[in-house]
């Protein structure tokens, strides 16, 4: 190498940093050219899969809630989980509860072309229903009851007596059934597109009548779905292309809005939230809390089965100081196990105080003057309903110390977690629950009856006359005899003390000032057609 | 030197069947059950039980592993039990994605890191000798999620000169040919998008590189040290050779093989995962690959995934060695 091409390689460099430096970044996001508006949303994890009968988890409901639509819709505009009309304009409920008469909106067709009509609701419930070998429709048998053949299955039959009109017939009355209606999962597919795709629905194809269409997913990366020109909402969607980009850490994600590349996210840390409130290039959304975080205790294990040592570790948790500290106030103190914005929530129902002195004294009625020793088990991983699961425990670690109680903590990998909880191997838990469709049964059946152990019941809690309660509650379907029924059942778990309830918390995304008519559902995901960009 | 390259590559035989027995056994004595993840704490334990058996999970282990290594030697990486899709065709862009990273973060570690370390040896206690080996001290011990946050806070947000994330802009598609984007912009003449590419590449890759940057520096500078005090090396500057050549020409080729081996130790744990860069950098590679098969408990992406990432770790080292001779021809091969 001569002096005069090592000087040659060093002005290409010194060229190439000028270049650089000069070509500012401009952010590929909220573009309108003549291809529409696009608006790209910054997410943590990727889709599983698109056809939503066969997921639960909410990162693929996000994308999916924009490509299909279901019987019936909660009302978003006003987020809340009150049901409105959508594939079904009007219905008749009948014969005491037992059977629901829906009819359809006429000449609405799917993105493949193929029209939606009675006979396209019957097929895809009939693929539910008739799931269970394959057990992929997770979401069907826990929402009504089973697959076909089992008892516990609540539909009796799904008929198309015309072509805009169908039946359900119940084998008994079931009072969420409505609401179940309207969850993501149990939106209506192209049965043409079903059948088309066979294995490859969902991985390659995902057909319905939404307000977009899908069109690619690269895997760990995007999934881009574009305007349905042909959408049954006269005028909607006003954006043209929608993209959801996978960023796995929180903190990189903000920096990608900030610097707009994308336009919209969600999983802001909350000790980030202050830090945004000044700028006025963004504005911090709020989603109304529909879940709970708590700590569980598993009511078979010693000491926990004494229900003094449950109200009294009830009465050592500080939750405004996590809330403070660990939520920067993004959340509510919980008093009951379910979510105040739930019909039949028990207002009337006065919160244990944060009171270590009287704690202390009730643990010594129980026989536990000087206090005992138990470990707490908590997630590795940051949820909605607890973004810093390790600060939480160390902060009931160190209350609890304060009445005798010593507590070791163990964390384990989320999937591991699940694992331990359902087989009953944590004396003292972290956990939590976003609710899937509005109803109270969903909280505190799907959670503490005693059907619920070996599922989601994981203090192992087993109450008769709970139980009594809330399978009565079920099946009522005025809406002022099931508050008196929730009522009672709020008031016997508040005594009981299963768990201690921690916050309800209030998911922060966060988007550009541009963005106009977005609007977070409780439920978690929501549809973008009312959404544009200025 | 043929007849090594055979017994060598013979030899990965045993090498990746031990492998796939140790992957199977790790991932199967983890705790949590790809069902109840998959599905969700939303499911009934019937609906659990159900895709246990649709996912031929309640066979018996050997069973298991059996069905899996028969599929591989036919040529069958198998299916995400996940999202269904198939490992073979999504593994290769992933794979792609992780070695253009893997590639330019090394070019950078090479470059930059065998010449800090000449200067410093040739330049032993001078105040850039003390410079470099403090820089790289801190290089080595710097978190990479930490710098990557660092960057895109300086770099994207504050300066506004680099984008912060992803492979190409969000809403620009490159049409994939062989999925290494700096290629396939470039096979298709679309120079604007190669722009975009590397732009996207900068940050990323500078995060990647700065730990082989500063252990390649550290080796370069020791090795070079020993070196540059051999007699040989006396008779060069004695003759009147200009140190320059001398350092450059005569010393580096005497002090190249030890670099050589972190190099190729150093490429292979890039391509084995660069994980932390990946998941700040929104970077769909390998690693952020298996990481969500291992979040899922995806048993056939993680032993597929990790099969080919030590394969080629392997094929890395098989090449180290075989330019060994060509640095050094006293090496023999046998």
């Amino acid at each position: 190498m001569t002096r005069k091409s090592v000087t040659l390689i060093l002005s290409v460099f010194m060229a190439l940093a000028m270049i650089l430096a000069g070509c500012s970044s401009g952010g590929s996001g909220s573009s309108s050219s003549s291809a529409g508006k696009t608006l790209i949303f910054g997410r943590g994890a990727d889709t599983t899969s698109l056809d939503p009968a066969v997921v639960t988890d909410g990162e693929s409901f996000r994308v999916t809630q924009n490509i299909f639509d279901t019987l019936v819709s909660y009302d978003y505009s006003k987020q809340s989980t009150s049901i409105l009309p959508s594939l079904a304009t009007s219905w008749k409920i009948t014969n005491g509860g037992k059977v629901y008469t829906f009819n359809l909106q006429n000449g609405i067709k799917f993105q493949d072309g193929t029209p939606f009509n009675a006979q396209a609701v019957v097929y895809n419930f009939d693929r539910w229903m008739n799931g269970k070998a394959s057990g992929k429709f997770a979401y069907f048998p826990s929402m009504f009851g089973g697959y076909k053949g089992d008892a516990g299955l609540v539909i009796q039959s799904v008929t198309a007596p015309n072509a805009n009109t169908v039946v359900f017939t119940l084998k008994r009355p079931s009072a969420p059934f409505l609401k179940n209606l309207a969850m993501s999962p149990f939106a209506i597919s192209s049965p043409a597109a079903i059948k088309k795709y066979g294995k490859n629905y969902g991985v390659t194809a995902a057909v319905g009548t939404g307000a977009y269409s899908f069109k690619s997913w690269k895997r760990n990366d995007t999934i881009t779905l574009t305007k349905n020109k042909n959408y049954w909402k006269k005028g909607l969607p006003k954006i043209s292309t929608l993209i959801f980009k996978v960023i796995p850490d929180n903190s990189s994600r903000l920096n990608a809005l900030k610097n707009g590349e994308i336009d919209l996210m969600d999983g802001v840390n909350p000790s980030d939230v202050a830090g945004l409130k000044g700028n006025n290039q963004l504005q911090v959304y709020t989603r109304p809390p529909m879940n709970i975080a708590y700590l569980g205790f598993n009511v078979t294990m010693k000491p926990f089965n004494n229900v003094k040592v449950r109200q009294a570790l009830n009465m050592a948790v500080d939750k405004s100081g996590i809330i403070k500290a660990f939520y920067n106030g993004q959340a509510q103190p919980a008093v009951n196990p379910m979510p105040p914005s739930l019909l039949g929530y028990d207002k009337s129902i006065k919160p244990y105080p944060y009171d270590l002195t009287q704690a202390k004294k009730l643990l010594a009625q129980a026989g536990f003057p000087n206090g005992f020793t138990t470990t707490l088990y908590t997630m590795s991983n940051p949820r909605d309903y607890i973004p810093e699961p390790m600060n939480v425990a160390q902060s009931i670690q160190s209350t609890f110390g304060k009445i005798g109680v010593k507590v070791k903590i163990v964390t384990v990998e989320w999937s591991s977690y699940i694992d331990k909880l359902t087989k009953g191997g944590a004396p003292m838990y972290i956990m939590g629950w976003t609710g899937d469709n509005g109803d109270p049964d969903n909280f505190l059946y799907t959670l503490l009856d005693k059907d619920a152990i070996g599922s989601n019941n994981f203090s192992f809690y087993s109450n008769n006359q709970l139980h009594n309660i809330l399978i009565a509650a079920q099946s009522e379907t005025s809406d002022a005899k099931r508050v008196a029924l929730y009522d009672q059942a709020q008031v016997i778990l508040h005594n009981d003390a299963p768990w201690v309830p921690l916050v309800y918390a209030n998911p922060v995304l966060v988007g550009k000032s541009t963005i106009t008519g977005y609007k977070p559902s409780p439920t978690g995901t929501e549809p973008f057609d009312a959404v544009n960009i200025k | 030197m043929l007849s090594y390259s055979v017994k060598r590559l013979l030899m990965l035989v045993p090498v990746l069947l031990g492998m796939t027995i140790i992957v199977f056994a790790i991932i199967h004595a983890i705790p949590g059950n790809p069902a109840l993840t998959i599905l969700g704490t939303k499911a009934t334990p019937e609906a659990i039980h159900n895709l246990n058996q649709s996912l031929g999970l309640d066979q018996p282990l050997y069973v298991q592993y059996f069905t899996y290594l028969k599929n591989i030697l036919s040529g069958h990486l198998g299916t995400s039990i996940q999202d269904n899709t198939s490992i073979a065709s999504e593994i290769w862009p992933h794979l792609a994605a992780t070695i253009e990273l893997s590639f330019v973060a090394m070019v950078i570690a090479v470059v930059v890191g065998i010449n800090a370390g000449i200067i410093s040896a040739w330049k032993q206690n001078s105040v850039f000798d003390y410079a470099a080996m403090i820089i790289a001290l801190i290089g080595v011990s710097m978190p990479i999620f930490w710098l990557g946050l660092l960057e895109q806070w300086a770099f994207s947000v504050k300066l506004n000169w680099l984008p912060s994330i992803g492979r190409t802009d969000i809403i620009t598609t490159v049409q994939p040919i062989t999925n290494l984007y700096l290629i396939d912009t470039l096979l298709e003449g679309q120079f604007a998008q190669f722009w975009m590419v590397v732009r996207h590449l900068i940050l990323p890759a500078i995060a990647l590189a700065t730990i082989p940057t500063a252990i390649i520096a550290r080796m370069t500078r020791s090795s070079m040290l020993e070196v540059l005090k051999s007699d040989y090396i006396r008779t060069a500057k004695a003759k009147g050779e200009h140190m320059f050549w001398i350092v450059y020409k005569y010393a580096l080729k005497n002090a190249f093989i030890p670099i050589l081996t972190v190099i190729g130790l150093q490429t292979g744990l890039l391509l084995g995962g660069a994980i932390l860069t990946e998941t700040i950098f929104g970077w769909p590679g390998i690693g952020l690959y298996v990481y969500n098969a291992i979040q899922y408990r995806d048993y056939p992406v993680i032993q597929s995934g990790i099969l080919v990432i030590s394969f080629i770790f392997v094929m890395v080292n098989f090449i180290t060695d075989l330019l060994y001779g060509l640095f050094d021809p006293r090496i023999k091969y046998r």
